[in-house]
């Protein structure tokens, strides 16, 4: 009777996890991709997420923004305060009005000062209409939590960036209602399979500094690693705080187990 | 239970004028508890410390939380990033809801095994009834509270499900709306009224506690405490088997806070809410799939005056509401499945069933789905309104022990 219990209320953990997949379109299973921030003693890989960054910055920070994100965060990824200062100091944010009260400047422009470490990294569009101006009527979403946004996560991104194709596979091609769209691109894990964004992943893609192989899937497991990040910065401190509080918890239960097998000593059950 | 004389003067001034420390005496070391007590009677000292858990992390939270359509997103990841030790209070607070319903279904269904609803405890079966309903409600508009995409549309279904009821029910959606769609006004009274439940299922857990007390606990044997052997103390024994529990307990949720704290969550509540996109698939949290399931499964008008939205409505509420009558449709005399060769299977049936109709309520609304929670549903009600009283008819109990002492003896010297 217990052990049946048990099962049961395992089974219907487990069953929970996979109630929300749902969706009958075919997408093949996510690419292998390993993670340093993976399991219970996993944590970021400092110099990947500085590559990410470097990738972020350099490419995909024309279109998509990181609204959640703080210049200042960057210390996390081993940047000194003179760099983040370097780093903010490159995008300038509006100001309501210059120190008269003045609203707009002798050229009728609004007021600007260079980013600082405390602003939220600058959006590279001044609003969702200008974006999609910009992109062909495409809105380039914010990445600040995308890697917790998507059904996979990192797995998701890296290989919805790995998963561009030229040739449509049967298994798609072959199924009902499916329509080639020439305006757009092919992405084998893109749900609706067609995406406005092209292929941005290729060998070569930023110049690394750090000796680190420049092959195409070495920038795509970087640039995820760091959206994770963006996500999920305190994963790092969580894992770590949980290893401690997990040990307590060991110790502490084993001692209220004995002690509760030491009351009960004389009385049957 | 006399009250114990109490020798500190000041404990005896006091008491004499407001008689808590006998309270407290009469709560733990003077309340006879049965003996025979399994680990799954730790689930409802459990859920207490969940509730008491939710109330602390959540007043936190609300330090730091805007509830502002344009802002209660924003707010929730400034807490995530900025507020020290955020994350940990809003993971804690977040699968702290999963962990109060594993707790509390694991409690319920311990009461369907054990037919704790039986007399005199149908007072004490129905409190707990209303306490789901009561955590349900609660659950539902906390969940509304990070105005995320499944906030919104999630909110946004359900509220929708009460315009079903004739000539009320438009009212009753705009009252629960505060206008004509979710919006602001609906995110302020979710979040006005997110914070006054908790308080009331304090107090109806206090009712909940008081009718424990005086009908006193159940037992796996379902047989009722004859004489002194058959009970022991609460206090000490039971306060520290609840503790061995909590701790063990508090691994479990807590690693999923550490190491998992999303895996219960869905992934679209972290995009913000967009009135202009509906996601591909709207589904409620794990916890209400089963009725979930039972709502999407009357896709047929019943006779001539219910039409199948309504039907929905009213199953997926009478599927708890029926829980309600259980002490009058168990007609048995014998409580404990123990002792119930037949009626012991069909427990284990209805809760193959109520999971199954779990996994169905997170699947599309298509065929062949349908059919199976039509089902499933169909199954679910049969359990109680046919099986459940035709069994108390005909089932022949195993003879059941003398008393508790005699019982529990008896194994030990064996």
């Amino acid at each position: 009777m217990r052990k049946l219990m048990i099962a049961a209320v395992a089974a219907f953990t487990m069953s929970m996890g996979t109630a929300q997949a749902a969706g009958g379109e075919y997408h093949p299973d996510f690419k292998e991709a390993s993670w340093s921030f993976q399991g219970i003693f996993g944590q970021y890989d400092q110099a990947q997420l500085r590559r990410g960054f470097q990738i972020y910055n350099e490419v995909c920070s024309s279109c998509h923004g990181l609204r959640l994100v703080s210049y200042r965060n960057l210390s996390a990824l081993g940047f000194n305060e003179d760099e983040i200062k370097e780093i903010a100091a490159e995008k300038s944010v509006r100001v309501p009005h210059d120190e008269t009260g003045a609203e707009l400047n002798d050229d009728g422009e609004f007021f600007t000062r260079e980013a600082a470490p405390h602003d939220r990294f600058v959006n590279p569009f001044p609003n969702d209409a200008a974006a999609k101006d910009a992109n062909g009527g495409a809105l380039p979403p914010d990445l600040s939590l995308m890697a917790k946004a998507r059904m996979g996560g990192p797995d998701y991104i890296y290989s919805f960036l790995m998963g561009y194709a030229e040739e449509i596979p049967e298994e798609v091609s072959s199924q009902k209602g499916f329509a080639v769209n020439e305006d757009k691109n092919f992405n084998l894990y893109f749900p609706g399979y067609y995406n406005s964004m092209p292929p941005q992943i290729y060998d070569e893609l930023v110049e690394y500094e750090d000796g680190t192989p420049m092959t195409a899937q070495q920038h795509a497991l970087d640039i995820v690693a760091f959206l994770n990040w963006a996500a999920e910065p305190e994963l790092d401190e969580r894992k770590s705080l949980g290893l401690k509080v997990m040990l307590f918890l060991l110790v502490l239960t084993a001692m209220l187990y004995a002690l509760k097998r030491k009351i009960w000593a004389n009385v049957k059950h | 239970m006399s009250s114990p004389e109490w020798n500190n003067p000041v404990i005896k001034w006091v008491d004499s004028r407001l008689p808590v420390f006998s309270l407290m005496h009469h709560s733990t070391a003077g309340y006879p508890t049965p003996r025979n007590l399994s680990y799954w009677w730790n689930f409802g000292s459990l859920a207490l410390t969940v509730l008491i858990v939710m109330i602390v992390t959540g007043i936190f939270l609300v330090m730091n939380y805007t509830p502002h359509v344009d802002m209660a997103f924003d707010s929730v990841e400034r807490i995530m990033r900025d507020v020290n030790y955020g994350w940990l209070l809003r993971y804690v607070h977040m699968n702290g809801a999963s962990m109060f319903f594993i707790v509390v279904y694991i409690h319920i269904f311990r009461g369907f095994y054990y037919g704790s609803y039986q007399a005199p405890r149908e007072l004490l079966w129905i409190l707990g009834v209303i306490i789901m309903l009561i955590m349900m409600g609660t659950a539902f508009m906390g969940y509304v509270l990070p105005w995320g995409q499944m906030s919104l549309w999630g909110a946004t279904v359900i509220t929708n499900l009460f315009s079903a009821f004739p000539i009320v029910g438009d009212f009753i959606v705009t009252l629960l709306w505060g206008g004509f769609s979710v919006d602001n006004p609906t995110l302020n009274r979710f979040f006005s009224l997110h914070y006054l439940l908790p308080f009331v299922l304090v107090g109806v857990v206090g009712l909940h506690l008081w009718a424990l007390h005086t009908s006193k606990s159940g037992n796996p044997l379902g047989i009722e405490v004859k004489q002194p052997e058959d009970t022991i103390p609460f206090h000490p024994y039971y306060t520290i088997k609840d503790l061995f529990g909590m701790g063990v307990f508090f691994m479990f949720f807590l690693a999923f806070v550490f190491w998992a704290p999303n895996y219960m969550g869905h992934p679209d509540n972290y995009i913000p809410a967009d009135p202009m996109v509906t996601p591909a698939h709207i589904v409620p949290e794990w916890y209400f799939l089963p009725f979930y399931a039972i709502l999407r499964a009357i896709t047929f008008d019943i006779f001539w005056f219910i039409p199948a939205k309504l039907g929905g409505v009213l199953a997926m509420f009478a599927s708890i509401l029926v829980w309600m009558a259980l002490p009058w449709l168990d007609r048995s005399k014998v409580r404990s499945c123990k002792f119930r060769p037949v009626y012991k299977w069909f427990f284990w049936v209805l809760l193959a069933d109520f999971i199954f109709l779990g996994y169905l309520g997170g699947k599309p609304a298509e065929q062949p789905y349908i059919i199976m929670a039509q089902l499933a549903t169909a199954y679910y009600f049969a359990h109680f309104l046919i099986i459940l009283p035709l069994m108390s008819k005909f089932e022949t109990s195993v003879e059941l022990p003398e008393s508790i002492a005699s019982a529990v003896l008896k194994k030990g010297d064996a």
